[in-house]
């Protein structure tokens, strides 16, 4: 399974979500597909992208928050799965692509290779309860559906190949990106208020 | 020596002053009272993070959220922070208001604190983050307003060190 064509499946769910990606492939592939206001790409700072998600979720509990994460980013933050367990934002869901590399920088195997490190056992064992993988686009669609109806913390692990976009480049300031995030949220906010 | 029970509640109290709604933080001797105080407010969200790191994450949701958050932690969760503040705070000219607590300083009878306490003025520095120290029980409510209106304006990470002084009796 590819995840741009994870991403292509789930992109019309994301129009009035708050989606978080990480770094490299997955902001690029997301970007690829339209960028929206609603979208923050987290271009460093490996394994905060949950946090983030978290943040913006206990503070906006009228929002449905979506981190796009990675393997080699979650390894990065693994006490993350902990605090989300223990503060389970039920309007969140906890994606990460699990390529088993550390594919934006050279392609170097994470510990999730081979099966030896299950990312889905660990959220379990962390004490999240709504957990799922998926292997195919159709799995991965259903799964996320189910997350969207369910109004609790939901985690998905989808197994995805080891590929990227052929191009970089996001005609986007990575601060324009934060302020215009934040514009999109406050006046989301303000429209709610006059309702 | 232990932690003082009123200068903590004069800490918390400045926080609430400060119009803060949510608190991130990982419990920490100092903070004991402190953190105590914010449990038991129903009107403040509390966050408490398994490392420091997450709640540079954390509070960059709140910001995002527009919700007034303040960060507690040791100076030795600062300097496990770091790349969160640099690359996702600096980067992205995310606000943070941190209360830290200054250990390992003047009057630190434990060896472990003592190699982070001696380092912690001049980390601060090299990454450019703005602090001030919080000695005098009756200035911290002002300090801790002023640090956060400075983290707002300046988009910047602000630090208020909790010296031994305030936190210690």
């Amino acid at each position: 399974m590819e995840r741009a064509k994870c991403l292509e499946v789930i992109y019309p769910e994301l129009k009035d979500k708050l989606v978080v990606t990480i770094m490299g492939a997955c902001a690029q592939e997301l970007y690829n597909l339209g960028h929206r206001e609603n979208f923050f790409y987290l271009q460093h700072a490996m394994g905060l992208a949950s946090s983030i998600g978290l943040g913006l979720a206990k503070h906006l509990p009228k929002e449905k928050i979506v981190v796009l994460d990675g393997d080699g980013s979650v390894l990065m933050n693994l006490g993350t799965l902990s605090t989300l367990a223990r503060y389970r934002p039920k309007n969140m869901l906890h994606i990460i692509f699990d390529n088993g590399s550390l594919l934006s920088t050279g392609g170097f195997a994470s510990h999730t290779t081979s099966g030896l490190t299950d990312l889905a056992m660990m959220a379990r064992g962390a004490g999240i309860e709504h957990v799922a993988t998926a292997v195919n686009p159709l799995q991965f669609g259903e799964a996320v559906l189910d997350a969207f109806e369910r109004d609790d913390f939901s985690f998905i692990v989808a197994k995805v190949q080891a590929i990227g976009p052929d191009k970089f480049g996001m005609d986007l300031h990575l601060a324009e990106n934060a302020f215009r995030f934040r514009r999109y949220i406050q006046e989301k906010k303000q429209q709610g208020l006059k309702e | 020596m232990s932690v003082s029970y009123e200068n903590s509640k004069r800490v918390f109290e400045g926080i609430k002053a400060a119009g803060i709604k949510s608190v991130s933080a990982l419990p920490e001797t100092w903070l004991v009272h402190l953190l105590q105080r914010a449990e038991d407010d129903p009107d403040l969200e509390l966050i408490e993070v398994a490392k420091e790191e997450e709640a540079i994450g954390i509070a960059a949701g709140a910001y995002f959220a527009g919700e007034p958050h303040l960060l507690l932690m040791q100076n030795h969760g600062f300097l496990a922070a770091i790349n969160g503040i640099v690359s996702l705070a600096q980067l992205y000219h995310i606000p943070l208001c941190m209360l830290i607590a200054f250990r390992g300083h003047w009057g630190e009878p434990y060896p472990w604190h003592t190699r982070g306490g001696i380092i912690t003025e001049e980390v601060l520095r090299a990454l450019g983050i703005p602090f001030e120290y919080a000695r005098a029980p009756e200035n911290v409510a002002k300090q801790i307003k002023e640090a956060y209106t400075f983290s707002q304006s300046s988009l910047s990470p602000v630090a208020l060190l909790l010296t031994r002084d305030l936190m210690e009796d």
